[in-house]
């Protein structure tokens, strides 16, 4: 049996937010908008975002994949609703993973750190460096 | 140094039912508790392959063909020897139609340079499927484009079968070159190959065809094949990584300029020109990778003893089982045909859960699962799915993995209720 470590890794919230996703969808006419695919496992994730006076006034994010890749770009759009974007470029990889707060394995961080990267490319135009 | 027994599975007797039992106790990382369901992706490899490759490093280790010393001969026959093990075991006409390779990637790298800058050129129809390897893709749209010629894709029916009408339809067009697998490592689908080599070779193609996937998992005799080219892969037929095989009949391969150029694969080098080594070293370059093909020898000696009919048979039995058990399991979609016309491969897909999640939470119960779009992106978008989850078999695997893949799938089911 190893029902206990699984459950560890499929954390209760990490399923909610599978399911439940938070701020799921499309805004019409975002300021920003990027989208980003793991082609290795299909993981796709999109950033629709509303900036306002430089704040982040609304945001949706769509996309598929696994339970992880989908549950972090959900808990990533709750952090990022309402920060500046200043105080939202500061978010880095550490962060998002402390968010998941479970162990992730090599092949899995990238699923992880797909929401990022739409963050980070989409956002801020910065190079799409792999976080590994 | 004796060895003449090294391939040979504890009293087994060639095409007898496989002991499964006497067999993985050749395969020490079983006693890690895994169940190992991957073998379509890299081979386990029993004690006999890696006692050879040992014996190589232990006791003649040295480079071959170049030195007079006796350990660098006994290295050199023991190189060679692999050659004649493997012309044997696919019943190619000559051992110098037998050429060393990394694998399957480098022997069709191999076609697509040496054999196809020669002989394709502007408006050349080249045929694949859409089952095959990204390694039978990719380098012949590399050869595409810098050529001019075009790629038609054979498409599959409801079944995952080869649409063998639309395979027709496009020899009628007259390609030079029909590449295509055996056996599909996406979704194990036995390609009827004989019938298709036939109608190409009439329709005065060249053909190669990839067998990474049938040759570690049913007789393979590429003279009744009748293909001009065939490749495939050490490490997913019990040897190791780094040591694979291009077939390629003779005359074509005579005709063929090198690949590689450098040591070895040269008879005089002169400032002014030089000559190339005869068959088949002209297309093997560089020192080699001698205990990978050392390795090698002694994974065809074990398969040859337990017999290619006896390893087709249980993997069908096993592919027969897992079909019937996952064909049980609610929310469960199988890809591709029934067993009786599948090599041992079934991949599937589970309603509200990503294969890699499935693959994460069989990992915890030591399930080795493979996850993903198996190096054949436009087969995935042709399911329309992004990835799928793969199941594979080989010579031991037992039932009991079949059912501990089962209760993953029951496990990651109820966590994701
Ligand atoms: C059908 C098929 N062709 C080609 C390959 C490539 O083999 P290798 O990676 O050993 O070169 C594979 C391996 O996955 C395969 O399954």
């Amino acid at each position: 049996m190893s029902a206990a470590a699984d459950d560890q890794f499929y954390r209760e919230y990490i399923l909610d937010h599978y399911k439940n996703p938070r701020n799921y969808g499309r805004l019409e006419h975002p300021d920003i908008t990027h989208e980003e695919d793991n082609p290795l496992c299909g993981d796709v994730v999109g950033m629709d975002f509303r900036v306002e006076d430089g704040v982040i006034s609304d945001i949706r994010f769509h996309g598929r994949g696994c339970a992880i890749s989908q549950a972090s770009a959900s808990l990533l759009t709750e952090r990022l609703k309402g920060l500046s974007l200043d105080e939202a470029k500061k978010i880095n990889k550490d962060d998002v993973l402390g968010e998941l707060g479970i162990d992730i394995s090599p092949a899995r961080i990238k699923c992880a750190l797909l929401s990022l990267k739409v963050l980070k490319v989409g956002a801020y135009g910065l190079a799409g460096d792999d976080e590994e | 140094m004796t060895m003449a027994i090294a391939g040979r599975a504890q009293g087994a007797l060639p095409n007898q039912p496989l002991d499964v039992a006497a067999i993985r106790k050749d395969f020490p990382i079983f006693e890690t508790g895994i169940a190992y369901l991957d073998s379509a992706n890299t081979s386990q490899r029993p004690k006999q392959v890696t006692g050879a490759m040992l014996e190589y490093f232990e006791k003649f280790n040295s480079n071959i063909h170049r030195a007079a010393y006796r350990i660098a001969e006994e290295a050199t026959v023991r190189y060679e020897a692999t050659r004649e093990k493997v012309r044997a075991f696919i019943n190619a006409a000559s051992t110098k139609e037998i050429v060393y390779t990394r694998g399957t990637t480098e022997s069709i790298n191999l076609v697509a340079y040496a054999w196809g800058r020669k002989n394709i050129a502007q408006g050349d129809l080249i045929v694949l499927t859409i089952l095959d390897h990204h390694s039978n893709i990719v380098p012949w749209q590399i050869l595409a484009a810098e050529r001019g010629a075009h790629i038609e894709y054979v498409d599959i029916d409801e079944k995952g079968e080869l649409r063998q009408d639309q395979f027709a339809d496009l020899l009628q067009r007259g390609p030079k070159l029909v590449a295509f697998n055996l056996v599909s490592n996406a979704m194990g689908t036995i390609n009827p190959a004989r019938d298709m080599v036939a109608a190409a070779k009439k329709a005065g193609a060249t053909v190669l065809v990839d067998g990474a996937q049938s040759t570690p998992h049913q007789p393979v005799d590429v003279r009744a094949l009748g293909c001009d080219f065939y490749a495939f892969s050490g490490h997913k037929m019990l040897g190791p990584t780094g040591a694979g095989i291009l077939y390629g009949r003779r005359e074509l391969l005579e005709a063929m300029d090198p690949f590689m150029a450098g040591g070895d694969m040269i008879k005089t080098v002169r400032i002014e020109g030089t000559t190339y080594h005869d068959l088949p070293w002209k297309f093997e370059a560089g020192t080699q990778a001698i205990a990978e093909v050392i390795g090698l020898g002694a994974a065809v000696d074990y398969l040859s003893a337990l017999g290619m009919d006896a390893v087709r048979a249980h993997e069908l039995e096993i592919t027969e089982y897992a079909y019937e058990a996952l064909s049980d399991v609610e929310g469960l979609t199988l890809y591709g045909p029934p067993p009786s016309r599948r090599a041992g491969v079934v991949s599937f897909a589970l309603e509200g859960i990503h294969p890699h999640d499935l693959a994460t939470i069989a990992d915890r119960d030591q399930v080795c699962l493979r996850a993903g779009h198996h190096c054949a992106m436009p087969l995935m978008t042709r399911l329309g799915v992004a990835a799928t989850a793969r199941a594979s078999f080989y010579v031991y695997t037992q039932k009991e993995e079949v059912d501990r893949l089962v209760g993953s799938i029951k496990e990651a089911q109820r966590i994701f209720a």
